[in-house]
């Protein structure tokens, strides 16, 4: 019973708005492209926003990564002219990190040294990483033939590489990589292995390893490389020492990142009073990154939801003047016996009708603009579930808001007077 | 001029008023539209209401149609008082009992004529198939059954007039109000929509119609002349005095 009278009159609303088709298309206009825009720019938005977290993620939401900085007021030690800057991260940092928090599952130090790596005629400029086996534990990368580190490998001083399919392409065309010397500034190294390394060209954020690597044993590093960098620039040589460039810690769960961190940066902060060291938690990067997603959210939304307001007061204003127009006929359902909250039904079914209509196409253009953007501006963009949902509920709920002032205003007519109205 | 009315107990009266005062506030005057009307009628009975343009016919239809409460008094439609009723109430008397018909026929434009006759049913949540059968039903009583998908625009008025009083109708109710039936219409079809009405009233529904035209208050078996808001009159009409149909008092 209830439910015929709630058909029959979505039918008659259907039937009202088909009456005036143009009038119901601009009413739903507004309608149209609120839903649109929500859907897209939070598909944009989204799309954006899991770029920028897919990056963060990369480096390891588990990992404290620190690395030594130059300072920038540099007080001249040694004598003459040459002069020697000591800064960065220290071996004993290695050794008190690790033993200071036992929610620390492994510190991967590095020590990074520019070489020049040859195979008979063949040279590639190298990123000498001095490391330890876990690093392979940490940076896991497919490995391509061969073995990586080992602690055997430490525990001999073994003269080993570890290649990068970059640096294996390069300097070994055509021979089996495993098994190679290759000779790296004098010293001569056996590759061990080849891995495949991550693909930095995407984007801004630094993962820890790149192309040019070749990974050997940290203690063979500092025995054959030392730990003093020269470079000589316009007659004047400056001599850089550091014991190690980077140490990744990384933390047994991501509850225990920020508390790790903040201790880890209290300690170093005593022994190294010049701040030459810089520390970044990608946790609190990717944090961040979701608190400007929110933000953006939120700056999304109140567009999104001026322009349901004004689609919404275009609604109202329609079925005001629709309400005038059919006095009439509120008059002579009046009469012949429909209740005041039947009346209220009607307008408010054709207002959610035209609201829902006017969603539903807006839903269709909303779902079509992130594909063009995808396909032509090579933008990624992800709808929502959600967002499509939300739109439906929001369609109805516009429909309902903005609809319930002309509905009450047709039910409150007194018949009498709505009768003789002309 | 007794005061029997109350003490009226099994009566066969559809509308009883009892001293029914309509009462409008102009500026700081009252005007009294209808000022003390007592009045009884019979079920099945047909009756014309006259009067000059202000002398409260109108007021008495809206009344007798539910759409208005008296300001003092007491009106009962079957019974039932409408004095203190709520506006859900009076909407439901309506829509049980009663059957207007207007001067400008008052079809709803979008709906089809099945629809319009339809549409009591549909307030009443009777299911969409019984109330089809019964409207096609009626308008065939009113000699409609082939006009039912049409639009009322595409009908003449005197078709039109035929869907509202089939409307009227569907509902099956106790009274039957028509204000200015015939106005609209040529004398012709006037004539033949007061037949229909005269048609109706033979087979025992209650007609209440306001005109101003004595050749159509001829049609009705009992004139009844207002002036100032008071029952100026009642009369008989020669010839109308059938079979066994109850008189109105005056009191």
């Amino acid at each position: 019973m209830m439910t015929s009278r709630f058909i029959g009159n979505v039918r008659l609303g259907i039937k009202t708005l088909l009456l005036h088709k143009m009038r119901s298309i601009l009413t739903m206009l507004g309608m149209v492209f609120g839903v649109g825009a929500v859907i897209a720019m939070l598909a944009v938005g989204e799309g954006a926003s899991k770029q920028a977290l897919d990056q963060i993620r990369r480096l390891g939401s588990q990992n404290i990564i620190i690395n030594s900085q130059k300072p920038i007021e540099q007080a001249a030690s040694g004598s003459m002219q040459v002069r020697m800057n000591m800064y960065g991260l220290l071996y004993d940092d290695l050794a008190r990190i690790e033993q200071s928090y036992n929610t620390i599952d492994r510190v991967v130090p590095s020590k990074l040294i520019r070489g020049q790596g040859r195979v008979g005629s063949r040279t590639l400029e190298l990123r000498l990483v001095g490391t330890t086996p876990n690093w392979f534990e940490l940076v896991s990368r497919d490995l391509l033939a061969g073995r990586v580190m080992t602690d055997l490998d430490m525990e001999n001083f073994a003269s080993v590489v570890v290649l990068t399919e970059h640096g294996a392409r390069k300097l070994l065309v055509g021979q089996s990589a495993v098994g190679s010397q290759v000779r790296i500034s004098q010293n001569y190294f056996t590759v061990i292995g080849v891995i495949k390394s991550e693909s930095t060209q995407s984007g801004s954020m630094q993962t820890p390893d790149q192309d040019i690597d070749a990974y050997i044993p940290l203690n063979v590093a500092i025995e054959r490389f030392g730990d003093i960098t020269v470079t000589r620039s316009s007659g004047s040589r400056s001599r850089e020492l550091v014991e190690l460039h980077q140490l990744i810690v990384q933390v047994d769960s991501i509850e225990n990142v920020e508390s790790t961190a903040a201790g880890i940066e209290r300690m170093l902060s005593m022994f190294h009073p010049k701040g030459d060291y810089r520390m970044s938690v990608p946790l609190a990067l990717l944090r961040q990154a979701e608190a400007t997603q929110r933000t953006f959210n939120i700056v999304l939304g109140s567009i999104a939801g001026i322009s349901l307001l004004i689609g919404g007061i275009g609604i109202m204003n329609i079925m005001l003047a629709s309400v005038t127009e059919r006095t009439r006929e509120i008059g002579i359902r009046r009469a012949i016996g429909a209740r005041r909250k039947q009346i209220i039904g009607q307008f408010l079914i054709e207002t959610v009708v035209l609201s829902v209509t006017g969603g539903f196409i807006g839903i269709g253009i909303g779902l079509l603009i992130p594909w063009l953007i995808t396909m032509f501006a090579d933008m990624p963009t992800i709808v929502t579930l959600w967002s499509v949902l939300l739109s439906v509920v929001i369609s109805i709920g516009v429909g309902v808001i903005f609809g319930m002032y002309p509905a009450m205003r047709a039910a409150n007519l007194d018949p009498i007077v709505a009768l003789r109205h002309e | 001029m007794t005061e029997s009315f109350a003490q009226n107990p099994e009566s066969n009266h559809v509308i009883e008023l009892h001293e029914v005062w309509k009462t409008y506030r102009m500026g700081s005057q009252d005007v009294h539209a209808l000022a003390g009307v007592s009045l009884s009628i019979e079920r099945g009975s047909f009756w014309a209401i006259s009067g000059a343009s202000g002398s409260g016919k109108s007021t008495m239809l809206n009344l007798l149609g539910c759409l208005d409460r008296p300001t003092r008094g007491r009106y009962a439609l079957e019974g039932q008082d409408t004095a203190s009723t709520s506006d859900d109430e009076l909407s439901d008397l309506r829509l049980k009992h009663l059957g207007f018909v207007f001067q400008s026929f008052n079809l709803i434009p979008q709906l089809t004529v099945q629809e319009n006759i339809e549409l009591p049913l549909f307030y009443q949540g009777i299911d969409a198939g019984i109330a089809a059968k019964s409207a096609q039903a009626i308008a065939e009583r009113v000699g409609l059954s082939d006009r039912l998908s049409h639009r009322p625009t595409e009908l003449s008025g005197g078709q039109q007039q035929r869907v509202a009083i089939a409307r009227a109708l569907s509902n099956n109710p106790s009274v039957l109000l028509a204000d200015e039936p015939t106005g609209n219409l040529d004398t012709a079809t006037g004539d033949s929509i007061m037949e229909l009405l005269t048609e109706l009233h033979e087979q025992g529904k209650t007609i209440m119609m306001v005109t101003h035209e004595p050749e159509i208050a001829k049609y009705a078996q009992f004139q009844l002349v207002m002036r100032d808001g008071k029952i100026e009159s009642i009369s008989q009409n020669p010839g109308s005095a059938t079979v066994g149909v109850g008189v109105g008092t005056l009191i």
